[in-house]
């Protein structure tokens, strides 16, 4: 037998020991075939125990090391350090989980210590089959591109652009801010919003060492952590921003309109515009879809009035290439249409609103200078505020949305402020408060005589409606044909109630962004059943992703208030830093390698690689895996079907070994 | 006076005798065979018995083709038998190897083969409800025939196997490259798979690939395929892609799609189980329900995918439980 295992069985104090006879699998283990020693200790991943284990490989030329201890996730690095520093490969190190699969969850010290000779057994038997492989570095291109430029992408890239890295931030819509610059006030501190966003979105359009890129998406992704290539696709804004002064004649002049994107349609824009007043950059785009000009090739006002000569007609979509070391993924969420739930009569109703359109009706910069109206001017006397609209149905989105009930008490304080005579009704499941100041504010708007129903608004009716439909009877009295009624259960009277109202605003559902999958896709991030992207680990990784080198901030991850998105934002972006600190990295050893020999051209794992890195060399008719881009994650290996594509230190050998080990007994 | 010549021995186990005759499908190299061979046992073909081969001294002769699988007790008794009086043995043809055919008895009992063959098929009229016994007494004695047993083995599960010649039936022309190679001395490593490939049968597959995705199967009989293109393309299931090549594409060249007798390349455990995982990988469809329905489109999939090969599968049997 030309090995020389060592095997050593840690008592994890009592944690392994307490349950499981270490002696007696240490001393089963000296009968494993390709053992030369074996020993138990107290704590293996203790200075002395590392210790332990590096005499005996310096000293008896241990060729293998099998450690039976706590779960690989733990303590495999910290073996495996040991070992390369006493001169061992560390792929040549074994861990046996003999504490979370074996101590922790096993009944009585019988079967504990013969599951742990089991798991010994195996570890011994695929030692036997170890390689030893090397870890590879690749430098790291001292810069980050940040996708999105809502609150968390803005905070990401001012946090990693003052830490001096060159930042490429890329923003869809004309202008950064995401949803933030639509919102009036924030609860629960009722700050403006305008206030707090403003001064960053200029930070970010100015700073030097962040290259803004507006109107703009990300249209391929190559490469891998340390040097991603990124193709960005520049849609033509019909503006040279470079010559344009931003003085806004442009605006001012042109004679054609379209509906409002950031208004939620419910104010006009000009074909050349921009989105809002404090836009950044503050510089206009032409709708090619409203422009007259573009459309049927008359008008050109905007050229005529434009002393910088700014206008552009010729200009075309161009693709430009980036390359960066990391990649933060902000690109934020959507609000559900509330046409989905068409009992609520969104879009059907005109007094029915969504959350983003009262955000404007309410914004003192919005379509109506901030002042309540229902859209045939009446003010209010009467709202009620629907909570969970698609959240936390079964019917649509199983989760919760997580601000909807706090942007509701705001709505809620907004609307007694302003209207201090009008009634407000909030319908909610259950509220859900839980941030800093939150239960406070909540207890404030109990106390602002906010009339509270513990029911969720199933229905919403027109008055005229309503009364063709139920007996005169069951006519709240004195409804109005262009009023609303709501129908809750409220659960705490156990009644179900019909409420009369001037305006009904909906709360609608977070949802992954249209694109999501596509984007996931493209940057090789997974997505959870929700459809929002996937943290690496939903605690300890809560802003990186599988795809080492690109993290994900915001409400791309799941619903999250303002607090929270500038927090992952900052995460995020620290994470990108202390990537990009480290200059170079270590890549994953264990990866995919296709056999030539073996590999007929066959093309059945040309396609199905995660990570795109397997190519196929038409010439030699051979499939080829990049070994950069390779994560080691098998789909390839199991799909092979002339067993062509190794997997190293996941080999048929080594596994099917292990298997035997753990049958051995 | 030339080199002796050598002794040559060939059985057949539980096969069908297509391997028998492929041996006469070599044509006119037959001279060129019996110019380097004499047969010293051949069943099929010339008048030999057992007791001649007993008769024989241990490690007589120098090689022996055995083809078919073991069945029954007397497929064991004269593999054994022959192992000791010859100096090499060969697994030759896909059930000797695999199982092949026969091999797919092993999705079920012999219980349940007895009660269809002699109970419970249509043209079946057994009121007395005869099965086969090993033993039976008639007034002039015990009679005995072979035991039927209850699962197939490949030839290099029941014996000592030096090399393997795949193939349902094997290609003629590697009957005359295997003698060639005994008589010449320029013998391959015990173990080795002999003419056959290394590589799947798509290295150097005449047909034209592009990208597989599946959204429906077809089955063979029911459509006809473009003799141009991969067969996994039209969704035709094709089993080359985990299959040795050596056959020569005869029945790609047929536009039949490979059904696998070359058996699994050379890493490879479970031939089935490789050509499952590779479709599987490539339904184009991410709604379980749908894949479920696409895959329902390949009829009797395990006996698709080990259609030659179940013994010798990390399978080796259905698991029949309490039936």
């Amino acid at each position: 037998m030309p090995y020389k295992i060592g095997v050593y069985v840690c008592h994890c104090g009592t944690n392994i020991a307490g349950m499981v006879n270490v002696e007696e699998v240490a001393d089963f283990a000296r009968g494993i075939p390709g053992v030369t020693l074996s020993r138990t200790y107290k704590f293996m991943c203790s200075d002395p125990g590392q210790a332990l284990l590096q005499e005996d490989i310096r000293k008896n030329g241990l060729d293998a090391v099998v450690v039976a201890a706590c779960s690989p996730l733990m303590h495999e690095r910290t073996f495996r350090r040991a070992a390369q520093e006493a001169g061992l490969n560390p792929f040549l190190v074994q861990i046996a989980n003999i504490r979370e699969q074996c101590s922790w969850v096993t009944e009585g010290k019988g079967a504990a210590t013969e599951k742990a000779k089991a798991l010994v057994a195996a570890a011994v038997r695929r030692a036997r089959e170890h390689q030893p492989l090397e870890m590879r570095r690749v430098e790291i291109t001292p810069s980050a591109l940040v996708v999105g430029g809502g609150i968390a992408g803005i905070q990401a890239a001012l946090d990693l652009a003052d830490a001096g890295v060159q930042v490429v931030l890329v923003e869809r819509e004309p202008s950064i801010g995401g949803h933030m610059a639509m919102f009036d006030k924030t609860f629960p501190t009722l700050d403006c919003a305008a206030c707090i966003l403003t001064p960053k979105m200029v930070a970010a359009g100015s700073h030097p060492n962040i290259k803004l890129m507006t109107w703009s998406e990300v249209e391929e992704v190559s490469g891998f952590v340390g040097n991603f290539k990124v193709k960005i696709r520049r849609k033509a804004g019909y503006v040279d921003h470079d010559k344009c002064t931003g003085c806004g004649l442009c605006i001012e002049k042109c004679p054609y309109k379209a509906d409002s994107e950031f208004e939620q349609g419910l104010a006009k824009r000009k074909a050349i515009y921009l989105p809002f007043a404090q836009a950044v950059p503050n510089k206009p785009i032409i709708d090619k879809n409203a422009c007259a000009y573009l459309k049927n090739g008359k008008c050109r006002v905007c050229v005529k009035f434009c002393e910088a000569a700014a206008i552009d007609f010729t200009q075309q979509d161009r693709v430009e290439e980036v390359t960066v070391g990391t990649i933060v993924l902000a690109t934020g969420f959507q609000a559900m249409d509330g046409r989905r739930i068409p009992e609520l009569g969104y879009g059907r109703l005109p007094g029915v609103y969504s959350a983003l359109e009262f955000e404007r009706l309410n914004n003192a910069a919005g379509p109506t200078n901030g002042v309540i109206q229902t859209r045939d001017g009446r003010a209010p006397r009467s709202v009620a505020i629907l909570h969970c609209t698609g959240s936390r149905d079964e019917n649509h989105h199983r989760y919760c949305s997580r601000v909807c009930c706090m942007y509701a008490l705001k709505y809620a304080h907004l609307l007694r402020e302003k209207l201090p005579e009008a009634r407000v009704y909030n319908f909610y499941i259950d509220m859900r408060c839980f941030g800093k100041g939150y239960e406070e504010f909540y207890k404030r708007l109990q106390e602002e005589g906010v009339r509270f129903v513990r029911g969720k608004g199933a229905q919403v009716w027109g008055g005229a409606e309503w009364k063709a439909m139920v007996p005169a009877a069951a006519v709240p009295e004195g409804l109005e044909d262009h009023q609303l009624v709501v129908v809750a259960e409220d659960s705490l009277l156990q009644q179900v109630l019909h409420v009369p109202v001037d305006m009904v605003v909906l709360t609608p559902a977070f949802e992954p962004r249209f694109d999501a999958e596509e984007v996931g896709r493209r940057f090789l991030v997974s997505r959870g059943a929700d459809g929002f992207f996937l943290e690496q680990h939903p605690k300890l990784a809560p802003v990186s992703t599988t795809n080492e080198g690109v993290f994900i901030a915001g409400a791309c991850q799941g619903p999250k208030d303002i607090p929270d998105t500038v927090a992952q934002g900052s995460a995020a972006a620290s994470k990108a830093l202390s990537l990009i600190t480290r200059k170079e990295i270590e890549i994953e050893a264990t990866t995919a390698h296709v056999q030539d020999e073996l590999c007929s051209g066959c093309r059945t794992c040309i396609g199905l690689c995660p990570y795109n890195a397997i190519t196929f060399d038409e010439a030699r008719k051979r499939a080829a895996v990049n070994d950069a881009l390779c994560k080691g994650c098998g789909t390839c290996v199991a799909a092979c079907p002339s067993s062509a594509i190794l997997a190293r230190h996941f080999g048929d050998r080594q596994i099917f070994s292990e298997i035997e080990g753990l049958l051995s007994l | 006076m030339s080199q002796a010549k050598l002794k040559v021995g060939v059985y057949w186990g539980a096969s069908c005798g297509g391997c028998d005759v492929a041996f006469l499908d070599i044509h006119e190299k037959i001279l060129d065979v019996i110019q380097v061979a004499e047969v010293k046992f051949w069943p099929c073909a010339m008048d030999f018995k057992y007791k001649d081969v007993e008769g024989y001294p241990d490690g007589y002769l120098d090689i022996t083709l055995f083809n078919g699988a073991i069945r029954n007790s007397e497929n064991e008794h004269v593999a054994r038998l022959l192992r000791k009086k010859s100096k090499l043995m060969v697994a030759f043809g896909a059930c000797a190897h695999m199982g092949g055919i026969p091999g797919l008895a092993n999705f079920w009992s012999k219980k349940d083969i007895f009660a269809s063959a002699y109970l419970e098929s249509p043209s079946t009229e057994n009121l007395q409800k005869i099965v086969p016994q090993v033993e039976t007494k008639v007034p002039e004695g015990t009679l005995k025939i072979p035991e039927l047993y209850e699962n197939v083995r490949t030839l290099a599960q029941t014996i000592d196997v030096d090399y393997t010649v795949p193939g349902c039936p094997p290609n003629p022309e590697q009957i005359a490259i295997v003698l060639g190679a005994v008589a010449s001395g320029k013998l391959p490593a015990k173990g080795a798979v002999v003419g056959a490939s290394d590589k799947a049968m798509c290295e150097d597959c005449p047909r034209k690939k592009k990208e597989l995705k599946f959204k429906k199967f077809q089955r063979r009989h029911l459509t006809h395929p473009d003799p141009e293109i991969c067969f996994m393309e039209q969704g035709i299931v094709c089993l080359g892609a985990a299959t040795r090549a050596g056959c020569g594409w005869r029945c790609i060249g047929s536009n039949m799609p490979c059904r696998g007798c070359y058996g699994p390349l050379p890493n490879v455990t479970d031939q089935g189980a490789k050509i499952l995982a590779a479709i599987a990988s490539h339904i184009d469809s991410e709604d379980p329900e749908e894949v479920e329905r696409i895959l329902d489109g390949i009829p009797d999939p395990a006996g698709y995918f080990y259609r030659f090969g179940l013994p010798l599968s990390l399978l080796h049997r259905r698991h029949l439980g309490d039936r």
